[in-house]
């Protein structure tokens, strides 16, 4: 089970700039807490973690708990250190599994 | 003594309309200041938590507690000997108080997130960051909560 | 326990006011907008951080999409939305000639797919239809709201006469709050002058893209009265008064709202 995403990272950036790079993704981060209308209790379905590579390196990863509001919204900063991709990842519950790719050139 | 279902099913009418304040319903056993003094303990052991350095952002009046913009940002050189390796968000009245843990490295460049969490009434929030030479910092903020997130009932 | 304290006193200062119902005048209209915090309108300004997004990007994706017993997209017949449906959100509600009344933007999608696409229609509210809509809309984006074709002038009075009149349990107009007392602040919250520029919305309240037909039956909700169904004539009378009641206005869609 994918998800639709919206990412922002620059196209291009000077080698040893600090960059921000955002993220969007569709999910309705159920918390387990609220009632249906027959009055069940709605469970759990929320993204759990959310890891960041560079060229193959990890260079940010953060552990979502279920506070984290819906259609989850994500902004870090990391350094461009060369030209390659910037990779995301995001896994979760019921087998939740979304992964997104951007481009950036370095000079 | 009116049944769960009932309360609940009376109180669906008001609760979607009008954003009328401090709709109160059954709640969920809550995170208390102690589960939250727990919580941070999980992260930060035995080590001492220096106030500082730690700058959460945070409207004070939120519109919504459903989708509350943060962003916490550490002052840091980011250094690879002197850097931001974790910084963690707690609160102290949602059900849970954990709500986000981020894991960096020298290579950020900048130790500061933006997210939008989920508040359920109007509480304190800490931000807990850890550095490579092991001392923990942490900083907060009062947020005021109009309508509450976690414990909404759907129409 | 529900405390109805907010809503007492406002009952109270309505029974102590005289109903004015004058409609807000044209240089006083203000977006819902302006009556947001910055970070929400923040939200609703970055593309990126904008939820309400992933739901054009949804509708982009549908209106390329072939189905139906034809085979077609709408982009086979519409071309690029950016170009064929610049300004349509616009002067929706339309008057629709087979039907002989107005019908909104939502309906319009769902009969193009019946008729000329001949594919099932969206359900209200599916992720779907609030995509395709959301896409739509967008393509209106800074352009002024604009519903003066004069065959709709006796459904914009059908509207005008829901929006004044009081209903539910709470026994209050759409007016009482929204053309008397806009900018003052109920239980914390300013009320803003509700205005229709920015649908399909994404409500933090709803955490989700959703209609203008749905935000009206949460208005009633409110008042604790009886919803129109979605797609009633009485939903469509009361969005097209709104619009005409907007006009004017820019189209902001996908707006973020509280």
């Amino acid at each position: 089970m994918t998800a639709r995403t919206l990412i922002n990272v620059p196209a291009k950036a000077r080698r040893g700039e600090v960059i921000e790079i955002k993220t969007l993704i569709a999910h309705p981060m159920e918390t387990g807490y609220r009632v249906g209308l027959g009055g069940e209790l709605i469970p759990r379905n929320i993204i759990t973690t959310f890891v960041c590579n560079y060229n193959g390196e990890e260079i940010f990863r953060a552990d979502f708990a279920r506070a984290i509001a819906a259609n989850p919204y994500l902004t870090f900063f990391t350094t461009a250190t060369a030209s390659g991709t910037i990779a995301f990842q995001w896994t979760g519950d019921n087998g939740f599994s979304a992964s997104e790719e951007a481009p950036i050139t370095v000079e | 003594m009116t049944s769960r279902r009932d309360f609940l099913t009376g109180t669906v009418g008001l609760a979607g309309g009008l954003a009328l304040a401090s709709i109160v319903t059954i709640r969920p056993a809550r995170a208390t200041p102690q589960t939250m003094a727990a919580a941070i303990k999980e992260v930060a052991g035995e080590v001492p938590i220096r106030k500082g350095k730690v700058k959460i952002d945070v409207p004070p009046l939120v519109e919504n507690g459903n989708a509350v913009p943060v962003t916490i940002s550490v002052e840091s050189p980011m250094t690879a000997a002197d850097h931001v390796k974790s910084i963690h968000l707690f609160n102290e009245k949602n059900p849970q108080p954990n709500i986000i843990g981020v894991h960096l490295g020298p290579r950020a460049g900048k130790a500061q997130l933006s997210t939008r969490i989920k508040l359920a009434a109007a509480q304190t929030i800490v931000a807990v960051a850890q550095l490579s030479d092991g001392s923990f910092w942490s900083g907060d903020a009062d947020v005021i909560v109009t309508i509450a997130a976690c414990v909404e009932d759907l129409q | 326990m529900i405390r109805h304290m907010p809503v007492a006193a406002l009952l109270a200062a309505a029974f102590a006011l005289p109903a004015l119902a004058a409609e807000i005048a044209p240089a006083e209209r203000k977006s819902d907008y302006e009556f947001m915090g910055p970070q929400t309108r923040a939200m609703q300004d970055d593309d990126t951080a904008n939820p309400g997004m992933l739901g054009v990007l949804d509708g982009e994706a549908l209106w390329n999409a072939r189905v139906g017993a034809t085979g077609k997209s709408c982009a086979d017949c519409h071309g690029d939305a950016r170009e064929s449906m610049k300004g349509v959100a616009a002067r929706y509600p339309a008057f629709d000639p087979a039907l002989g009344r107005p019908i909104d933007l939502e309906e319009r999608i769902n009969q193009s797919r019946v008729e000329q696409q001949k594919a099932a229609p969206f359900r209200f509210e599916s992720n779907e239809l609030l995509g395709l809509t959301a896409y739509i809309a967008l393509q209106s984006r800074g352009i002024p709201i604009d519903v003066s074709d004069e065959r709709l002038k006796p459904f914009i009075e059908a509207g005008r006469e829901i929006f004044n009149r009081r209903q539910g349990q709470i026994n209050l107009s759409c007016a009482q709050c929204h053309n008397d007392n806009w900018g003052q602040k109920l239980a914390g919250a300013p009320i803003p002058q509700g205005h229709p520029n920015g649908y399909p919305v994404y409500r933090l309240e709803w955490q989700s893209l959703g209609s203008l037909q749905r935000r009206l039956r949460n208005c009633l909700s409110g008042l604790r009265a009886e919803l129109y169904p979605f797609g009633s004539s009485e939903n469509v009378d009361l969005e097209l008064y709104l619009m005409s009641r907007a006009q004017g206005l820019k189209i902001e869609a996908p707006a973020v709202r509280p």
